[in-house]
């Protein structure tokens, strides 16, 4: 085998020298030549500018006119600043819940549209249509409509009276239902007190309480509202991928459907999950025009993200030292689950 | 026999289940554009608190009057901006990606992937160095600093875009290309651009869309109200307290207009593009 191989590479490229190799390395220098400003710049405006706004996170006191990047003596201690403060807790917090609620409802009624879009004929174009538009518009004109809807005065709680379950709500416990929505602050399930009995050491460091803000709630919906139409589409396109006979065979009409769908379209739709999970996901971690229109850092900080945080950090409080150490956590958040995806593809690709 | 009988009606229930779900989905979906719509329409005194989600029982476009003047100079400067943006990047993407997939050169795949962390990057990680640059060449607050800094960073996506659709294209109109001594320019310029036209559409309503719907450059590249970009305008328009819900959602609405048009009617290129942009 690894003899013919080898045969087979020497006349292939005994063929490619007899045919003019230094054309072809002619054409591939060019080529290379040609890319090179995409790389020199791509170089300079992405690897360059974060090795600048490294260097700024480790800086004492940067600022755009005195541009003085003198260290701190202690390497991080703009990191160590910047973990202690109660306001990033709490941002961290919020990002990481968010991003796995919007990956797990974009993703379920993604995948569930998806399967019934796919499966239905008559129509199916006019309703894919609807589903997907949202992810035409901006994440400003989907903040400011949200914000609305979900504004406790009016919105989703007029619906909820309309519809009497605010009414059945008063009656069974006696309480008015008055969902305090994007002005709650709530945080629901709060773990510190855990933190502390098991790690008494954690609970000084631990300035925001651990749990559910209850104002997230209305960003999730939003934020999926915009995306499952994203992850439908991208489940259509891997159901597409997948042949007409083996989608009939897992189609089986009464009790074999659901062991169908799992025994069979669900392993198959497998990669497609993973390349919606990282792409929703680095969309949601870098998440900061939603919450920037519809409900800014919220009551207690209760929807701050670091997004709004480095935000607010530069270009507010001036205080470029801390911005830029948090804006590289974020980069950190997103490498996370990038990387491996990248890697792996990338992987594949050269062997 | 008696199989197909009996199957029967539960295939036609299954198909009603089905529509029925769909319905109400497509219900759900649509509920947030009804509000924006009906909203905008609407005279301020009806677009409050208690009327919210009932139809017009006027229709009125002082909302839609008084949210276009205030904003209309911000749709100019998104219209200004995003023109010669989407051309320029759809152009280097275009070349870029017959680069990478057509002449294959030393390193290509790496450089490709090196070229792609661009997309993944939180821009929040670039901002100081790059309003610093923009401010050293003189380009801070203007339009075409904001026109090149989406220019820099389209650079991967646009890339990414030609490069998954030249693939479809066969590698033989290279090769004859290259026994008639056609070099790498004129391969591309004779034989791929003039097949690029698709590409180029689904390129370019993706750019479109992006840097149309583009919020964090519009507010950090350009400081100046009358020159910031339609989607930073109508963030203002909405954080101002004294302005009436129908201005507010009659200046969503039309913000919103020229990306719901390109879809309505290039839906499918948009769909292509969001699928060529997902997978490498």
């Amino acid at each position: 085998m690894a003899d013919t191989a080898t045969s087979l590479g020497v006349r292939r490229s005994s063929i490619r020298r007899a045919s003019g190799s230094r054309l072809h390395r002619g054409r591939r220098t060019l080529a290379a030549a040609l890319f090179a400003p995409t790389l020199l710049v791509v170089g300079i405006f992405v690897y360059g500018f974060i090795a600048f706004t490294l260097r700024v996170s480790v800086s004492k006191d940067y600022n755009p006119l005195n541009r003085d990047l003198t260290a701190t003596p202690g390497l991080l201690d703009n990191y160590a600043e910047l973990m202690a403060t109660p306001r990033f807790q709490a941002s961290l917090r919020n990002i990481i819940i968010f991003t796995i609620a919007v990956l797990v409802v974009s993703v379920v009624v993604g995948m569930v549209l998806a399967l019934i879009v796919d499966k239905t004929v008559r129509a199916s174009g006019l309703f894919r249509s609807i589903y997907l538009l949202p992810y035409a518009l901006s994440f400003i004109v989907t903040g400011v409509v949200w914000r609305w809807i979900f504004t406790p005065e009016t919105g989703i709680n007029l619906l909820l009276q309309a519809s009497g379950v605010s009414g059945l709500y008063q009656s069974v416990t006696g309480e008015p239902l008055k969902p305090g929505w994007i002005t709650d602050p709530t945080v629901a399930g709060s773990v510190n007190d855990l933190i502390a009995a098991v790690f008494p050491g954690a609970a000084d460091f631990l300035q925001a309480q651990l749990g559910i803000p209850l104002a997230l709630i209305p960003v999730v919906v939003a934020a999926s509202w915009q995306l499952s139409g994203f992850a439908m589409a991208m489940f259509l396109a891997g159901l597409g991928g997948i042949p007409e006979e083996i989608k009939e065979a897992s189609r089986v009409d009464g009790a074999g459907a659901w062991r169908g769908f799992w025994n069979i379209t669900f392993p198959l739709l497998r990669p497609t999950i993973v390349i919606a999970l990282v792409l929703l996901g680095h969309v949601a971690l870098k998440s900061f025009d939603l919450f920037y229109a519809m409900v800014g850092s919220g009551p207690g900080f209760a929807t701050d993200i670091p997004g709004i945080f480095v935000y607010d950090q530069m270009f507010r409080a001036l205080n470029y030292n801390i911005g830029a150490a948090a804006s590289i956590v974020m980069l950190v958040l997103v490498s996370v689950v990038v990387v491996p995806y990248l890697a792996r593809t990338y992987a594949r690709e050269d062997a | 026999m008696s199989a197909i009988v009996t199957r029967a009606p539960r295939r036609v229930g299954g198909a009603i289940a089905r529509y029925v779900i769909l319905a109400l989905f497509a219900l759900a979906f649509l509920l947030p554009l009804y509000v924006m719509v009906t909203a905008s329409l609407k005279p301020a005194r009806d677009a409050g608190i208690d009327g919210m989600w009932l139809l017009p029982q006027v229709i009125d476009f002082s909302g839609l009057a008084t949210a276009w003047e205030r904003i209309s100079p911000n749709m100019l400067n998104s219209v200004v901006l995003v023109i010669p943006a989407t051309i320029i990047s759809s152009m280097i993407g275009s070349i870029n990606g017959f680069l990478l997939s057509k002449i294959r050169f030393r390193w290509s795949n790496v450089a490709f992937v090196v070229i792609l962390v661009g997309m993944y990057i939180p821009f929040q990680a670039i901002l100081v160095p790059l309003v610093q640059f923009l401010q050293s060449v003189g380009l801070y607050g203007t339009m075409p600093g904001l026109i090149l800094t989406h220019v820099i960073y389209g650079l991967p996506i646009t890339t990414l875009i030609f490069r998954n659709y030249y693939v479809g294209i066969p590698n033989e109109l290279v090769e004859a290309a290259s026994i008639d001594g056609a070099g790498v320019v004129r391969t591309y310029l004779s034989i791929f651009l003039p097949l690029s036209a698709p590409g180029f559409v689904v390129c370019a309503i993706f750019q479109f869309t992006n840097i149309w719907n583009d919020f964090l450059f519009g507010l950090v590249v350009i400081p100046s109200s009358t020159l910031q970009p339609v989607t930073v305008a109508l963030n203002n328009l909405s954080g101002t307290t004294s302005v009436d819900w129908n201005v507010v959602m009659a200046g969503a609405l039309i913000a919103a207009v020229p990306t719901l048009i390109a879809y309505i009617f290039l839906g499918r290129f948009f769909v292509k593009g969001l699928i060529a942009g997902s997978y490498r």
